[in-house]
Order: structure tokens, then sequence, then C-alpha cells
């Protein structure tokens, strides 16, 4: 596995961790004591725009304590070019994702026409974007991986 | 999956070229090691200009360096309207 790859599934994993530890902190600090607050629209706006600043600083670090550890076992900077085919299956990666979440949003509107509550909106939204991420990273690695 | 059509002879003309490495060739060209290594492996078909790059670290012209499988042309359909 390269360095390429090796970010990448780091960032897979910091993902994962920091929606998981996210989700697990919004529950038990609002949801668990009074589930009522999910119809709370208010809420819903404080949790997505608390979740981008802390995903954005998290894998900032999370890169930072990588690229410390991958020095100090490898001995082996790790790769700040980006050429014409990382640019390529970046925005190869990126379609896949918007897709994702185009079906995420669609998925949405069908909550709504059968009724679903609101709150249901907002959890489709955060699946779908947490989902797109995902298989944006995995795409990246098959990409590298597979070659096209 | 798309096939690639394009074969290269990268990996002769760095060993006739002192046996230059793949990250020499990386470092001259301006991109990666792992492009260089998928482009060796026909993982990846290189933009006109990384060919011209490439073949100009050889000194060599265009089609020294790349040609194109012409045995699969018949694969390729072209639609004309």
């Amino acid at each position: 596995m390269d360095n390429k790859e090796k970010q990448i599934l780091v960032t897979l994993i910091s993902l994962i961790l920091i929606f998981a530890c996210y989700s697990l902190y919004v529950y038990n600090k609002y949801i668990a004591d009074n589930f009522n607050i999910v119809n709370d629209f208010r809420f819903w706006g404080k949790t997505f725009l608390i979740l981008i600043p802390v995903t954005i600083v998290s894998q900032i670090v999370i890169h930072i304590v990588f690229a410390i550890m991958n020095k100090i076992v490898t001995n082996e900077d790790l790769p700040t070019l980006s050429d014409e085919r990382d640019k390529l299956i970046d925005l190869k990666a990126i379609r896949i994702s918007h897709w994702i979440f185009t079906g995420g949003f669609l998925l949405w509107m069908v909550s709504q026409v059968i009724g679903m509550p609101p709150y249901a909106m907002f959890i489709t939204l955060i699946v779908s974007g947490f989902f797109s991420g995902i298989v944006s990273e995995i795409a990246k690695i098959y990409f590298y991986r597979k070659g096209f | 999956m798309s096939k690639c059509y394009i074969n290269n002879n990268i990996r002769k003309l760095r060993f006739n070229t002192d046996e230059m490495t793949q990250q020499e060739l990386a470092d001259k060209t301006g991109v990666t090691r792992q492009t260089i290594i998928a482009i060796e492996n026909g993982k990846y078909s290189p933009t006109l200009e990384l060919a011209f790059r490439i073949a100009h670290v050889f000194n060599s012209p265009l089609d020294e360096v790349f040609s194109f499988n012409s045995e699969d042309d018949s694969e390729i359909t072209i639609t004309k309207r």
C-alpha cells in the first residue's frame, strides 16, 4: 500500500470515527433525555453547523498525527504533489459521491411524500452525506488500485 | 472499467537510459511515482502533455515511447451523426 492509499485509508477511518463519536455525543447529550427535540429545526441546524467544523478540525489533527507517525516509522514524507492522475481520481470519486448524495436528497423527498416525520429528512441528509463521503474514499482506493 | 489501448516502452527506455528509476522519471516529468507505475503497467493512459514530457526525457519521438494497440481497433465504434 503506497502513501497515497494510506492517506485515503486514514481519511476513511477518521470519517467513520468522527461521525460515530459525534452522533453518540449528540444522542447522549440531547436526544436520550428529550426525544421531542428531534422535531425542533433549530436543533438540527445547530447539529449540522457544529458537525462541519468538528469534522474539518478533527481531520486536520488526525492527518498531522498520521504524517508525524508515518515519518517516525517509515522515515518517508507523505506526498504533497497532486498530479493529473490524482486530480482525475478525485473528480471521479466526487462524481460518485454526488450521485449518492443526490440519491439521499431524493429519499428525503420520498420520506416527506409518504408522510414521515420532519426529522426523517434531517437524518436522511446526514446519513447520505456520511455515506457519500465514505463511498468517495472507497472509490479513490479502488481507482488507485485497479487503474482506469 | 475501460480497456487501455495504449502500449508503452517506458520500462525498456528507462533501462537504456542509465537504468533510470521510476522516481527519477517521476521527478523529471512532474508526476508521482505511482503515476509512472500505473502508466508502465497499462493501468492509466497519460494526457498528451505528460506523454510528450516522458518522450522528451528519453529524447525519443512520441511513437517510440507509446503505441496504439491496433488489434483492438475492431472494438472501438465511432458514431457519426
